[in-house]
């Protein structure tokens, strides 16, 4: 479903920064693949250059087989396929829960108003906020409005879902509301890259973590490697290498 | 929550009272000294001259053409059709009913008055404010057309685009508005007229040269104005629309723009009321705006101490209420 080969992106200003260097990836359709590393290894720059938010210097992404860096491809056709959530939510302030929803269905998707409406309606139930319609986002808490996110995203029938930090901007008692939805989503067998240190659930729900650190991709683990110790949230990850030890003692207390 | 008790009344500490009265004592302190000096040059101050300046009533006078007989007065809804029968012929003259001076069967000499009535006219002041605020509102929207315009080409990837704003901006901002509309009516004005005049075409009069000057003066200004407003706005909000499949135009028109709307209406406002101002420049280009008016009832009334006052006042309300209008709707918008 994803394909990246030999990403590379070299940020100038104000300094020179390798934000990725030669990354490769191969993520299959119905795969959850949770990204980790250190603040300015790269994550969300490599997140952001699957959508092309961020055009690469050199190398390939390939989105259900279209060369996503190809000048001549539609990257708004592209965008439509590939949802985002944003650590700071970015819901649009000036418009209703509602209207967040309905708005790209109908001037991307081009859907009708009741069509928009109906669905939006639908994935407010989904994410458990269907009574805040009518609000605007500055009326909801985080949880509520990262949810609301993640309902506008999967209101254009995405094939790919990537989160960035979904839940690092939340108190820690919405953080589970809403890596409750993200599981759900996982289950249903939505592909997804999600940029988190929420370890619980990438022992659930993910097949892969990836490690990151300076640009590149260090090490790749099996979720399967991830385990419980006793108390909840409590883990113990045993990688192979270094620098993701030491990373993965910082993050696992 | 809003209370209904009445609000609690405020202690004033006395230095605010001091403070107060100090400030109507300079008022009316300056007011006298104003007065006292213009006493000693002789100025004699009349007001009852400046409302004629405002509207006045014309009084037009019907005469006989030549010596003869009114031969008859028909009904014509609220006036009359008076026929004159004389040795040239008859003739027949429309009058008020009102404030006629004959009746049928009078014999009248050429030059006498038959019927006056009065007329209100809008005096040469009124005029002038009236082309104030077309040429105000006129440039005012084009001048949003092009900043926006402009203003949303300043911030594209393209460099087309981005340099022409630039340039645009640069230039108008960089020189004197008085010298632009010297531009426009002198040297563009010129070239736009023997160019219509060659292909035998009308000229276009003065006045659309100084309302083009003045639009795409405030066409840069508002390029600017709309610049911030968009920059203002997150990166975020842009990522956000983007990322959903919107092209650059849709998340502008959906997202970016009805956003910037809010947090550039304030200084557009101030815009504006600059614009108004400085349409008194006009008055060089031979457009009779409100400071030209101004000037020439002074050349001929001599009255220059009321009248530059009066011009200022005018200036004023329009500038309030601008300022005013411009609160509310800010208000209106506030979601
Ligand atoms: N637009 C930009 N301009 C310049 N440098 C950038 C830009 N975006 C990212 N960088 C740099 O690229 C590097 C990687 O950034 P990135 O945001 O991908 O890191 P990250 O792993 O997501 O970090 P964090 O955990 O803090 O979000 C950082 O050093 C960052 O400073
Ligand atoms: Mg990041």
């Amino acid at each position: 479903m994803i394909e990246v080969t030999h990403l590379t992106k070299t940020f100038w200003l104000p300094h020179r920064v390798d934000a990725l260097a030669d990354v490769s990836l191969s993520i299959a359709a119905g795969e959850v693949v949770v990204v980790i590393g250190p603040s300015g290894s790269g994550k969300s720059t490599l997140l952001r250059c699957l959508n092309r938010l961020e055009t690469a210097d050199a190398g390939h992404v390939f989105i259900d087989g279209i060369d996503v860096l190809d000048p001549k491809t539609d990257i708004n056709r592209v965008r439509a396929e590939v949802g985002m959530v944003f650590q700071s939510f970015n819901l649009f302030p000036h418009k209703t829960v509602l209207d967040n929803i309905t708005l790209a269905q109908r001037v991307v998707r081009r859907r009708s108003r009741a069509e928009a409406q109906q669905k939006a309606e639908a994935l407010l139930v989904k994410v458990g906020i269907r009574e805040k319609a009518g609000a605007y986002p500055d009326q909801l808490s985080g949880g509520q409005q990262q949810r609301v996110a993640i309902a506008r995203a999967l209101a254009m029938d995405p094939k790919v879902m990537l989160f960035d930090e979904p839940t690092s901007a939340l108190d820690p008692e919405m953080i589970g509301e809403v890596l409750e939805v993200m599981k759900t989503l996982a289950r249903e067998g939505m592909t997804m890259v999600c940029v988190t240190h929420e370890m619980g659930f990438a022992r659930e729900v993910a097949d892969r973590v990836v490690f990151m650190d300076a640009g590149a991709i260090v090490e790749t683990m099996d979720a399967g490697a991830i385990v419980e110790t006793g108390t909840p949230e409590h883990f113990f990850v045993n990688p192979e290498h270094e620098r993701t030890k030491l990373f993965l003692s910082q993050i696992l207390k | 929550m809003r209370s209904t008790a009445s609000p609690p009344v405020l202690k004033r500490p006395a230095s605010h009272y001091v403070g107060a009265a100090s400030f109507f004592m300079l008022l009316f302190g300056l007011l006298a000294a104003l007065y006292v000096a213009t006493m000693q040059v002789d100025y004699v101050w009349r007001w009852n001259r400046i409302p004629q300046y405002f509207a006045y009533k014309q009084t037009i006078e019907t005469r006989a053409e030549a010596d003869g007989e009114v031969a008859a007065l028909a009904p014509h809804g609220e006036r009359r059709l008076l026929t004159l029968r004389s040795e040239e012929g008859e003739q027949t003259l429309d009058v008020p009913a009102e404030g006629l001076r004959v009746a049928v069967g009078d014999s009248v000499y050429a030059g006498d008055i038959l019927a006056v009535e009065a007329h209100w006219r809008v005096g040469l002041l009124m005029q002038g404010l009236w082309l104030t605020i077309q040429v105000s509102v006129i440039a005012t929207v084009l001048g949003v057309v092009i900043g926006l315009f402009a203003g949303i080409a300043r911030v594209s990837k393209n460099p087309l685009f981005r340099w022409s704003a630039l340039t645009y901006v640069e230039f108008i901002r960089g020189s004197p508005l008085l010298v632009q509309i010297f531009i426009w009516y002198f040297v563009l004005g010129t070239l736009f007229n023997s160019i219509l005049a060659k292909q035998g075409f009308q000229q276009i009069p003065p006045l659309w040269y100084g309302v083009a000057a003045m639009a795409t003066f405030a066409g840069a200004y508002v390029a600017e104005i709309v610049r911030a407003g968009i920059q203002s706005i997150h990166r975020g909000q842009n990522e956000a629309a983007r990322s959903l499949g919107m092209s650059y135009p849709q998340a502008m028109i959906h997202v970016i723009l009805p956003q910037a709307i809010r947090r550039i209406l304030p200084p557009l406002a101030g815009e504006f009321i600059s614009l108004i101002k400085d349409s008194s420049l006009l008055g060089i280009i031979a457009i009779r705006e409100l400071t030209k008016a101004t000037r020439e009832i002074v050349t001929v009334s001599l009255q220059a101490f009321e009248m530059w006052f009066i011009c200022a006042l005018l200036y004023l309300i329009l500038t309030f209420s601008l300022s005013m209008c411009v609160k509310y709707l800010e208000r209106k918008i506030v979601v």
